[in-house]
């Protein structure tokens, strides 16, 4: 089995990262990627990503963590078992408001991080990069930029050119 | 004119106005990796042990504590008729106060866009969450019979009754597990890069497979960090809400109730600024001597101690603004039992414990005016220390001082610890400690990820990180 997963190029410095992203992006790759020890400034408009979809995960968390307080709230205490206490209201929106503004905040990072993992596709168990003996200084202090195989303007002879114009090291290929 | 403006050139700004980085000398990216990942992968040290044996100890004598009050009854404290809250209450609201500093940092101060917060928070962040799980086990043993602590969560009982949700103490069940929930998750959230960063200098099958799996399977792609910076602004801007609501919360369980010298509504936001000073001061307290055991000075320096040192000056300023507003109040309200509760308060029988508490509070962080002062990690320290004493001993002046002297003479009375309250609460000490020391173990102490994004090697633009000019 010799599946070939991508062409793996390292670079030195975050400038260099970021210029190779911005001709890979011009070339017209769609299955690409780059990976650094940060996230580097910039770096999206480089590679020409759309605004990160983590706020609408994040935003409906909230409306369901409101609704839940308050509905909870108000069928607890004044509709499933009411128990007059201090001729206070059966029900009031501001006495149900301190747990309902809680559980909001509560569902909003729930949201947020459960989205941001499936849309990451995280855990992920398996990733062929690991097999690349260089590729784990990526956490330490080296960046990488990756075309994958599957990309429709992939070709081993061009792609890699494109990769050596940019100032690509230690180009190799990862198997899948 | 003319020539003179073809020489214009451009100037370094004056050196006052240069400002010292927040990583000493000029460490490279890997360099913060190495000496970061050295305290988890270097042989245990000494001073380790030292600490850990004796927190492992005062851990057991904390569970010896917990299982003879459970067995038999709130009555082995010092809490009588009218003093009905104690230690329990003080040590409670203690201990959640300081895990305020962790979000704060955390939170507020990456919305800021303070970059000196990444040489801090991850170790405040854990201390948050350690003494926000010692506050947790005040209110669930004070309730005397634990087995149903679980009545106050929105589950069905065979009464089916549900909790009472017009009380406080119920908002504060929320707020409390919300924050420790949150707190949590933003932790780890930040985590997961680093533990990818152990994960791939891993020598060991275990701690390959261990840390791999802690990691999630992290690669530093662009793509993820993308979502990930999304999702981290997200969190810290609904901790920021949080962390102000949570002791906020806590402030309303005493300022709902109708009893003078609690029912007043500067409570929380002073209630707040005091969670704020005290965590700096525990902070301060936990990192002074860390950097230098963990050689880490070059990450926490003596900028990120006076930054810290300025905040708990800040906060103390307004604590100290909200004691002589509570009293102003006293006798410009005019209530008689009120006025009554804040001069027995200053001058009854726990007067000595109001002077403390100002001394601590109100006059210890104004040392902090001076710059020799913040440069000095003793003095610091030493004051640091006073900050905390100060704020157990204000919690200690709203509780005891309020209750003990109630509407009824007859039952007035000098609340006393026993020794159970005291070994239960040196106990917590040793839980917070056992928890902190394994996390100095085990996981990166300081964010690395985050410290690497603001050195200069890692900005494009800039020529360190390989910026040569042109269309950059």
């Amino acid at each position: 089995m010799s599946l070939k997963f991508g062409m793996l190029a390292e670079y030195a410095t975050p400038a260099d990262l970021m210029h190779a992203a911005e001709k890979v992006r011009e070339a017209g790759f769609r299955r690409w990627d780059v990976f650094s020890p940060f996230p580097i400034h910039g770096m999206n408009q480089a590679m020409g990503l759309k605004n990160s979809k983590v706020g609408w995960f994040g935003f409906t968390g909230g409306v369901i963590g409101y609704t839940t307080g308050m509905v909870m709230i108000w069928w607890m205490n004044a509709h499933d078992y009411p128990i007059l206490v201090g001729g206070k209201p059966m029900f009031s929106p501001f006495y149900a408001f301190p747990p309902a503004y809680e559980l909001t905040i509560l569902f909003t990072a729930f949201g947020s991080i459960f989205g941001m993992m499936f849309l990451n596709r995280l855990p992920k168990l398996y990733n062929p990069l690991f097999k690349s003996e260089r590729f784990r200084l990526v956490t330490h202090d080296k960046y990488f930029l990756v075309v994958e195989t599957t990309d429709p303007k992939y070709s081993e002879g061009e792609t890699r050119k494109l990769l050596e114009s940019t100032g690509g090291t230690h180009i190799e290929i990862v198997e899948d | 004119m003319a020539s003179t403006a073809n020489k214009l050139v451009l100037q370094d700004p004056p050196r006052e106005l240069e400002r010292e980085p927040l990583v000493a000398n000029h460490r490279s990216i890997g360099w913060i990796s190495d000496a970061v990942c050295r305290v988890t992968e270097d042989k245990v040290p000494l001073w380790w042990w030292l600490a850990f044996v004796p927190s492992v100890i005062f851990m057991g004598i904390l569970g010896l504590m917990l299982g003879y009050q459970i067995t038999t009854g709130v009555g082995v404290w010092g809490n009588h008729h009218p003093e009905m809250w104690g230690w329990d209450i003080i040590n409670f609201v203690w201990w959640i106060g300081i895990g305020h500093a962790g979000t704060l940092i955390s939170a507020i101060l990456f919305l800021l866009r303070q970059k000196w917060r990444t040489g801090v928070n991850r170790a405040a962040e854990a201390m948050t969450i350690f003494a926000v799980m010692c506050a947790g086990i005040f209110p669930a043993v004070h309730v005397g019979r634990v087995w149903y602590d679980w009545w106050l969560f929105p589950i069905p009982n065979p009464y089916n009754l549900w909790p009472q949700f017009r009380s406080p103490l119920m908002w504060d069940v929320f707020a409390v597990s919300t924050y420790f929930t949150v707190s949590a998750l933003f932790w780890y959230v930040g985590l997961v890069p680093d533990l990818a960063i152990i994960r791939d200098r891993a020598k060991t099958k275990i701690k390959k497979i261990a840390y791999g799996l802690l990691s999630l399977g992290w690669s530093g792609s662009n793509r993820h960090w993308s979502n990930y910076e999304k999702c981290y602004l997200i969190l810290a801007g609904v901790s920021t809400p949080l962390v102000l609501s949570v002791h906020s919360i806590v402030s309303l369980d005493f300022a709902v109730s109708q009893l003078p010298g609690w029912h007043t509504t500067i409570f929380p936001p002073y209630f707040v600024a005091g969670a704020i000073f005290s965590g700096f001061g525990m902070v301060l307290t936990l990192l002074l001597p860390l950097r230098k055991l963990l050689k880490l000075e070059d990450l926490i320096t003596m900028r990120h101690v006076d930054l810290m040192c300025k905040v708990t000056l800040a906060t103390g300023s307004i604590v100290g603004y909200a004691y002589c507003m509570e009293f102003f109040i006293a006798w410009y309200g005019g209530n008689p039992y009120e006025r009554f509760t804040f001069m027995n308060r200053a001058f009854g029988p726990y007067g000595w414990s109001y002077f403390l508490m100002f001394a601590c509070n109100v006059i210890t962080p104004q040392f902090f005016w001076f710059k020799w002062i913040r440069q000095n990690v003793w003095v610091v320290f030493i004051l640091s220390i006073f900050v905390n004493i100060g704020m157990w001993f204000e919690r200690f002046v709203i509780v005891v001082t309020s209750l003990h002297r109630d509407f009824l003479p007859s039952s007035w009375g000098y609340y006393k610890p026993t020794i159970v309250d005291i070994m239960t609460y040196l106990g917590t000490f040793g839980l917070f400690f056992t928890l902190f020391l394994l996390f100095l173990r085990f996981a990166p102490v300081i964010a690395i990820g985050e410290v690497k994004a603001i050195t200069p090697y890692a900005d494009p633009h800039h020529p360190l990180g390989g910026a040569k000019g042109g269309h950059h």
